[in-house]
């Protein structure tokens, strides 16, 4: 599995996720520069965390230009797997490749700390072989990561099973105010587009892929995950 | 030159933290008149030319696809 770890100015998490899927999962990981106008050989595409040019404009705008951005919705389109982390989530989405956007959290403040998520759809790039209701804890880091769309077409994302995963408490349930720290409409950690092949979240499954890290190792089943589905794409 | 200036705010449906935190510390100081923030930015674009018409459609353009994000926001043009 040889997968693409794209690189923007403001990047933060690519040296993780690069780690991550070559050292923890063994499988062939590749910088790709944002200027590089091709993915090469890639069979799955990683879109890391980060500040990518400094959060300008708003998280993810400028970025989403970036010559590299045009490969990766070729890609896309082709059915390769793409998996966005946090920043990369918001890259995809001003990219237009998922849905909705992000707000400032509902606390206005930064945020960094554990969470638990639960997979709510086994029918995607990043969840395959997951069953739904699987409880996963991985921390977030981010600002802006309150997910927002109107509520049609938050309707329409739960009909078409593109929510992917929810915020919820340790036990697994919603309800608990606290377990969705940033406010997100629907509890809504990530999203998934139509095809299934492109996934996004805000929290980071690369910093919790190994035991003896503070963060826990549970999101490395969301990468192995990842990295299978890219296997029988 | 021609000078455009592009308002960026969040649609009123959509809820924007960071004015409500600015009403309510506008609240704490005691400016009880302030019944609601909204908050927003602007850009300035100094364009080439002298077709204010033609400054204004490309700063729309710009503003739909760049400068705003039509999923959560609204955005206001005008030549200054």
């Amino acid at each position: 599995m040889k997968v693409a770890v794209l690189v923007f100015p403001g990047s933060n998490s690519d040296h993780d996720a690069y780690h991550a899927v070559k050292h923890v999962c063994g499988h062939e990981a590749r910088f790709v520069w944002h200027k590089d106008g091709s993915l090469g050989d890639a069979e799955a595409v990683i879109v890391p965390g980060g500040f990518s040019y400094g959060d300008y404009l708003r998280s993810g705008a400028i970025a989403r230009f970036a010559p590299v951005m045009a490969a990766v919705a070729e890609f896309a389109k082709k059915g390769g797997p793409v998996l966005g982390i946090c920043n990369g989530f918001q890259i995809l989405q001003e990219a237009g490749l998922l849905p909705g956007a992000m707000l400032r959290n509902r606390s206005v403040k930064f945020l960094s700390q554990q969470v638990h998520v639960r997979v709510e759809r086994a029918d995607t790039a990043a969840t395959a072989g997951l069953a739904p209701g699987t409880v996963l804890s991985m921390p977030i880091a981010h600002g802006e990561g309150n997910f927002h769309a109107e509520a049609d077409e938050l309707d329409r994302l739960e009909q078409c099973g593109q929510v992917v995963f929810r915020y919820v408490g340790r036990d697994g349930g919603l309800g608990a105010d606290a377990a969705n720290p940033n406010g997100s409409a629907r509890a809504i950690a990530g999203v998934c587009n139509e095809g299934r092949n492109v996934v996004g979240l805000m929290p980071h499954p690369e910093r919790a892929a190994e035991p003896h890290l503070h963060h826990g190792a549970e999101g490395r089943r969301l990468l192995e995950a990842f990295l299978g589905s890219a296997v029988h794409a | 030159m021609i000078r455009v200036r592009v308002h960026v705010s969040l649609k009123k449906s959509v809820f924007d933290p960071q004015g409500r935190t600015i009403h309510e510390a506008l609240g704490g100081l005691g400016y009880a008149a302030v019944s609601d923030v909204r908050a927003g930015k602007f850009f300035d674009l100094a364009m080439e030319g002298d077709d204010a018409a033609a400054a204004k459609a490309q700063a729309e353009e710009m503003a739909r696809r760049v400068l705003s994000n039509p999923v959560i926001e609204g955005f206001t043009v005008e030549v200054l």
